[in-house]
């Protein structure tokens, strides 16, 4: 490239504008998103109805005032937080037990840790149905599996008893390898140098992982775990190709509802303030998920 | 560690195959449902003694379901053109538009950088309904709505950010004095972007770009809400399909089996990258 190619392109480009110039496209195609952003927060102030047009007027909060006396969205918040606090804190358990058998380096645990990818890597809606074909009352494996241990009306995902427990599960098969992932990375970069002097001195293992391991782990633990709420509290696709919310409103999660309320009963405006309360719930989540992340970030920059 | 107890070493080995058994058998067993005739999946109690046919997926492949009631046409194969068109597609334009930007967020801090880039990356957060559900409408109304060129615009919902962060966090990685003494020696910036900077992050382009493949591939909500039959990816045709087929359970297994085996595939192929990824830059050094 010539000189005078090079000065020309700097003055088309100055270097001071340059960063903007290579950031301008992606922030312009965000903000396209921003605007539906701005229009849903419109939307949950008015009292709009697909169905009746005519009647569709400002009011101003009072679809979110009438949530406090309203018990399905008690029920909503309620499903919504059981679903994502049980998903994670069994995944997170399940998690940390898998990484710590499989901290040592060896071929048998690699190769069980690339196993372990592939529900990960499987789509969660069509986990769901995966599942719904294992559990199906006439054929299904699980449902036999039921049987045979003496649960003879077993009915998983289509009775309002077992319901929960069945997305559940669906979820801890699909996303407990992510935590196995981070936890095992997190695991392996710890210094060993604690773990020598411990077991010099003695310390039985179980105290080492108290005193030692689980400490050192912990911003990776945390780390996992908001990530994995950040989701979780938004879970749709599991729930949806399971049950789409069902038996009656017992899984009701946000989203689920919000979808429901949109396309079926058309109330626009129910529907978005709804998920703005769920927007809400996610941002202050984030906010807390990104600090922590960026800390862990810079300790294993920092570390190495 | 050589003085692990017999004991434990048996509790690793037993606690080992049950968590391998609990992971891969819903898959094994699709995998074999898929293989069978309905005939041989409604036997009771379930067995894993019959003659394999590979009958479903090829009444899948030509579009004809025959059971001995009806005989209806499907368009599965549809669905996964589809699926390949949307995700291959959103990830391209991602990374054009994603890796410059996370280029200029690492390299150059400036006024607003930081602040844009966390917008960025609560997008990936906040709850899609939100955005989707006004989305429609406007869509309807700008003539979008059911185009791949909207839906792929929207899957950069989840495209985006992912390239974003990691890349950046990748170039951030590298020292920049190269790049300095490129510079010096009389190359543009574009070249020493092209010749230096890309090749360096090259990995973490290629594991961002492979992670979002694959979060494109398995989403669900964003085709259910945006698309109509013709232009579904397979996560929502699956679903179409279990409502529409019925009873004809092999062949839903089937394109369940045709639906997961890409992602599979590829993370089989390049689990070091997703690892990686996924760990949310926590392991790199």
């Amino acid at each position: 490239m010539t000189d005078t190619v090079m000065t020309r392109r700097r003055q088309f480009i100055s270097p001071r504008m340059l960063p903007y110039v290579l950031s301008l496209p992606a922030l312009i195609v965000c903000i396209g998103i921003l605007i539906p952003f701005v229009t849903a927060i419109y939307y949950s102030l008015q009292r709009y109805r697909m169905s009746q047009p005519w009647n569709r007027e400002m009011n101003w909060g009072e679809n979110y005032v009438r949530f406090l006396t309203d018990a399905d969205f008690w029920n909503t918040l309620k499903v919504s937080l059981v679903y994502a606090g049980s998903t994670v804190v069994l995944e997170l358990l399940l998690g940390l037990a898998i990484a710590l058998l499989l901290k040592k380096r060896s071929r048998v645990n690699n190769f069980i840790s690339i196993m372990l990818l592939l529900p990960l890597m499987t789509a969660p809606a069509l986990a769901a149905l995966m599942f719904k074909l294992m559990t199906n009352p006439n054929f299904g494996i699980l449902s036999y599996f039921m049987q045979v241990v003496g649960f003879d009306d077993f009915r998983w995902g289509s009775s309002p008893d077992t319901a929960l427990f069945t997305v559940i599960l669906v979820d801890i098969w699909v996303y407990t390898p992510f935590m196995m992932i981070l936890l095992l990375a997190g695991l392996r970069s710890l210094p060993t140098q604690p773990f020598e002097a411990a077991a010099l001195d003695g310390v039985p293992q179980l105290e080492q992982f108290w005193r030692i391991t689980l400490p050192m782990l912990m911003p990776y633990i945390l780390t996992a775990a908001l990530f994995r709420l950040l989701d979780s509290i938004q879970q749709f696709d599991i729930i949806y190709a399971m049950t789409q919310g069902g038996p009656g409103d017992t899984l009701m999660v946000f989203q689920v509802e919000a979808y429901l309320n949109f396309f079926q009963s058309t109330n626009v405006g129910r529907s978005a303030a709804l998920l703005l309360i769920l927007w809400a719930i996610t941002y202050v989540l984030s906010n807390i998920f990104v600090k922590n992340w960026l800390r862990l970030r810079e300790r294993a920059k920092g570390g190495a | 560690m050589d003085h692990t107890s017999f004991l434990e070493r048996w509790f690793r080995r037993v606690a080992l195959s049950i968590i391998v058994i609990f992971f891969m058998f819903p898959i094994f067993w699709i995998v074999l449902m898929s293989l069978q005739t309905n005939e041989t999946i409604l036997r009771s109690p379930p067995s894993m003694s019959f003659v394999p046919t590979f009958d479903n997926y090829l009444a899948i492949l030509a579009g004809r379901l025959d059971s001995n009631v009806a005989s209806m046409g499907i368009n599965f194969v549809n669905n996964l053109m589809n699926s390949i068109i949307l995700s291959v597609c959103s990830v391209a334009v991602a990374l054009c538009l994603g890796v410059p930007a996370a280029y200029a967020f690492a390299r150059h801090k400036f006024k607003g950088s930081e602040d844009i880039a966390f917008t960025l990356l609560s997008f990936r957060f906040a709850p899609p309904l939100l955005v989707l559900l006004p989305l429609t409408l406007y869509f309807q109304e700008i003539g979008l709505a059911d185009t791949y060129l909207g839906l792929v615009w929207v899957y950069q919902l989840i495209c985006l950010p992912l390239i974003l962060w990691i890349v950046r966090g990748y170039f951030e990685d590298i020292s920049p004095d190269i790049e300095y003494a490129y510079r010096i020696a009389g190359h543009s910036w574009f070249s020493t972007f092209r010749k230096i900077a890309l090749p360096l992050a090259g990995p973490g382009i290629a594991a961002a770009g492979l992670l979002a493949f694959i979060f494109a591939w398995n989403n669900f909500i964003f085709a259910l809400v945006l698309a109509s039959a013709d232009k579904q990816p397979v996560t929502v045709g699956a679903l179409a399909f279990v409502t529409a087929s019925g009873i004809q359970y092999g062949q839903i297994a089937a394109a369940i089996v045709l639906s997961i085996a890409p992602t599979l595939a590829l993370a089989l192929w390049a689990q070091k990258y997703l690892v990686e990824g996924l760990s949310l830059g926590a392991v790199k050094g």
